[in-house]
């Protein structure tokens, strides 16, 4: 039981780091007022970057530098995500296209780049299974695995919980408080949430909305790339795979901001708690020592997404403005409407 | 030495001319397509004074402000700043000069505390720190006796401490000419004082005010001089002390100019509606109407004169059933029947029904009268869509009422078809009256029914309305232009506040009767002036 528990924690803790970085870079965005709905595109192109990048990196150098491994995926997911990004602030900022539209359009764009972008790398270097596994070896350096406890016992398993994780678990974590830092303690970021709360207020203020939106916009594509870089350097093992887990994902981690308030900190156990219900129905059984029949546990899975709604019901009849959204999500800003 | 040696002297002074005002508009025009919004205005403020600005609706009054709040940038003309000539062109340029403006609508941002707001705009490279924000806040609270709690979250705020706010963040910011848009508008009489108090601390400690209202009284007690302006052209300035409220009243009315509106004798008056006690409440749950009472004719045009948000809207609407009325009576009588019905408590569609009839034009026409993107027909629609009687909707008739009223009233438009919202106001307002008139109401009420319209436009609209007045139809007026109200209607219902301030005939009545009411005192005439004010009485009472 205590197995049962432990594996679903760590199982947890390891899902939950893709959507928690997803829902930590749309944080961002939507403080600037963009609804960005194409997040589970952005990993998708994250995801690919950094896989591509390293796949091909490990496979086309004969020593592999540790540091290099590390630091090219990285750069490559966040760098494309970005990219993608930028897409986005210049059609729904600049061009002020329809911010829903515009993100369904980019989740479906980043779709079919990650995929056609996987196939044909694996084409061109003629195999029929890519995995970058020096990289994930990389990714997956831990703690736990240096320390010899005895198997079975509670040290193991807290052990386990906490430390048996790549760097890229703890980047998460350090990512939400920073993000919190900066939203709640810095100028640019009261100036970020002027911007998403009430742009021309921001505006008449003298803070440069288009420049706010773009950057947090951008910054936030990033971000929300990072998740697929984890997902497929150490949830997938390293190896490139098409299924659209991925996507069920990105729109976890949408779900996942409404869920934490749009606040980062709540993301973080916001994002093992998602985790843990998209999980319940595999692990649940063994915890509790039921054997459960294949339609419960199709049921079981949509607990995620229970919960979110349970949580929006609560946040909006409790009125409370503190947990709202901002105020100027989803609109276009037209200076000229004063 | 030299310069101190100078100063001492008194001739010197007068030598060195008047003391440079804090702020000089120097032929300011500001035009905004065909309306003239400002024309060739000049006018000064002087530092340590405050300077009532004072006009009617549409004088001018708040277009020229923002001007120096650097939201408009005047077309011709320039304004000086200490003396020095200089271009305003966006809200950061007029901070920048010292200037803070503080609009009727906050701009405020509603999640964050009194402090972060502050913060927001606090001046450039300034550290960012909230406890010496906090500290600098208390330290000009003290100073002009201002409260405000910093952690207070502005979604909990009250109206006037979302004002005080909005003071001490122009005040943060270091400015020190303010310009306040009717800022007692939103206050109640024991907040209104509060805030002049610590204006006049502003005053005296150097800073130079500007003060936008239409309250006659205000003005008195606060401002050092007036400047009044009407219909965008600057009158003149007086020194309040010299002032009256009557010779205000002139100033900002004008002269009567007289309108060619063919205005016939009323015909068959009657009774027709009959509203008793009404009292209703605003959004906010303030009053409203206080108590009106008052009856609307058959064959004559009512005209409801009044500032802006005096109860206008309130009134027309609780009579067409859209606005929820909390005590009194509006009694329907109808002229062919005779039959009596109470309005109140019936849904618009039920009113409607009986012939009452509601060409609302709101600040925006497309918003409750028309669908911008629906073409002429389909808007004719909207009035007899439930008609016709099987599945389909019946759009012959719509159809042929379109190209009636394009025809009649000479809409400019490519095509009955064409979305109304790409036609220009006077079309659109065509298109709306037209359509209203067309299902022969017996009481027809307009709400700024000319607001934005060229001259042309206007007079079809006012024969239109005179028109329907021949027929019997009992025709209430809602009005800014006083000259158009005194040679239109044929009795003026003056709203202040929200009560009636008084019925007066509009044949006898003069412009400044009508303003004075506006701002509730009554001008002394001579005796005839008493009779007629009771004549209104009993014309009204008929």
């Amino acid at each position: 039981m205590l197995e049962s528990l432990t594996s679903w924690i760590v199982g947890a803790v390891i899902f939950g780091t893709v959507i928690m970085f997803g829902a930590l870079g749309e944080i961002l965005t939507e403080k600037a007022g963009h609804l960005n709905l194409g997040v589970p595109g952005l990993m998708f192109i994250g995801g690919f970057a950094s896989w591509a990048v390293a796949f091909l990196y490990e496979s086309g150098t004969d020593e592999p530098s540790k540091f290099l491994m590390i630091l090219l995926p990285l750069l490559a997911g966040f760098g494309a995500a970005a990219v993608a990004g930028l897409l986005y602030a210049f059609f729904v900022t600049t061009l002020r296209a329809n911010q829903n539209v515009t993100g369904l359009a980019l989740t479906r764009l980043g779709v079919g780049i990650g995929s056609f972008g996987g196939m044909y790398v694996l084409v061109k270097s003629g195999k029929s299974f890519g995995k970058a596994v020096n990289t994930y070896d990389v990714f997956a350096e831990n703690l736990h695995s240096m320390f010899d406890f005895p198997e079975g016992s509670v040290v193991e398993a807290i052990s386990r919980m906490l430390l048996s994780y790549g760097f890229m678990v703890y980047l998460a974590i350090i990512c939400a408080v920073l993000i919190h830092l900066f939203l709640s303690k810095t100028r640019p970021g009261l100036n970020l949430r002027s911007v998403g709360e009430n742009p021309a207020t921001a505006d008449a203020a003298g803070v440069n909305v288009a420049k706010y939106k773009y950057l947090a916009t951008v910054v936030g594509a990033g971000v929300s790339g990072l998740g697929g870089t984890f997902y497929i350097l150490v949830f997938c093992n390293g190896g490139w795979s098409t299924n659209n887990n991925m996507e069920a994902l990105g729109w976890l981690a949408v779900a996942l901001v409404i869920f934490a308030t749009w606040r980062p900190l709540n993301t973080i156990w916001g994002s093992y708690l998602f985790a843990m219900l998209f999980w319940a129905y595999a692990y649940l059984p063994g915890v509790i020592g039921l054997k459960v029949s294949t339609p419960v546990n199709d049921l079981l899975q949509m607990l995620p997404y229970v919960v979110t709604i349970v949580v929006l019901i609560i946040t909006s009849t409790r009125r409370n403005r503190d947990n709202q959204a901002p105020a100027s999500l989803g609109l276009s800003y037209f200076r000229e409407d004063r | 030495m030299d310069i101190n040696q100078t100063q001492i002297t008194p001739d010197s002074e007068e030598a060195a001319g008047i003391e440079v005002p804090a702020v000089k508009f120097v032929g300011v025009t500001k035009v905004f397509g065909s309306i003239i919004a400002n024309s060739d205005v000049t006018m000064d403020l002087r530092r340590g004074e405050i300077l009532a600005l004072l006009g009617e609706n549409g004088s001018g009054k708040t277009t020229l402000m923002n001007m120096l709040g650097g939201i408009y940038y005047p077309d011709s003309g320039h304004i000086e700043v200490d003396g020095k000539e200089v271009a305003i062109r966006s809200p950061r340029d007029s901070f920048d000069l010292g200037i803070g403006m503080i609009h009727q609508h906050f701009k405020l941002i509603d999640v964050f505390s009194a402090i972060e707001n502050i913060a927001l705009c606090s001046p450039r490279g300034e550290k960012y720190s909230l406890k010496a924000t906090e500290a600098k806040v208390k330290e000009i609270c003290d100073k002009y006796g201002f409260e405000v709690n910093p952690k207070q979250k502005v979604y909990d705020m009250s109206v006037s401490e979302k004002q005080t706010l909005e003071i001490v963040k122009v005040l943060y910011r270091g400015a020190d000419i303010l310009i306040l848009d009717e800022p007692t508008a939103v206050l109640t009489p024991q907040e209104a004082d509060r805030l002049f108090d610590v204006i006049r601390n502003m005053r005296n400690d150097g800073k130079s005010i500007i003060i936008i209202t239409h309250k006659l009284h205000e003005v008195l007690d606060i401002s050092d001089r007036v400047t009044i302006l009407r219909k965008g052209k600057y009158i003149g300035t007086v020194e309040t002390k010299d002032a009256t409220e009557l010779s205000l009243t002139e100033m900002m009315v004008g002269d009567k100019v007289e309108l060619n509106i063919a205005r016939s004798e009323p015909q068959n008056v009657s009774e027709c509606v009959r509203i008793e006690h009404l009292t209703c409440l605003n959004k906010y749950g303030v009053k409203a109407l206080d108590d009106v009472s008052f009856t609307v004719n058959n064959g004559e045009i009512l005209g409801i004169a009044g500032i802006a948000g005096s109860g206008q809207k309130e009134l027309l609407e609780a009579v067409a059933g859209l606005q929820k009325v909390e005590t009194g009576s509006i009694v329907y009588t109808d002229r062919e029947t005779g039959e009596e019905h109470q309005l109140v408590g019936k849904n618009p569609r039920q009113i409607r029904d009986l012939g009452v009839a509601l060409a609302f034009v709101p600040e925006d026409r497309l918003g409750m009268g028309l669908v911008g993107s629906m073409g002429m027909t389909g808007n004719m629609l909207l009035r007899s869509y439930d008609k016709g009687g099987h599945i389909f909707t019946e759009t012959k008739e719509p159809r042929r009422l379109a190209e009636e009223v394009k025809e009649e009233l000479g809409v400019l438009t490519p095509g009955i078809e064409t979305p109304v919202r790409k036609l220009s106001g006077g079309n659109v307002q065509k298109v709306l009256v037209g359509r209203e008139i067309a299902n022969a109401p017996k009481v027809l009420m307009t709400a700024y029914a000319v607001r934005g319209l060229d001259i042309n436009t206007s007079y079809i609209i006012y024969n239109l309305l005179e028109k329907e007045k021949r027929q019997g139809v009992a025709v209430v007026y809602v009005g800014e232009d006083l000259d158009v109200l005194l040679a239109l209607s044929d009795r003026i219902l003056v709203l202040c506040g929200g009560q009636i301030s008084g019925i007066v005939d509009a044949r006898t009545a003069t412009k400044q009767e009508v303003g004075a009411l506006m701002t509730r005192f009554k001008v002394s005439r001579e005796e005839p002036a008493e009779s007629d004010v009771a004549e209104d009485k009993e014309a009204g009472n008929d």
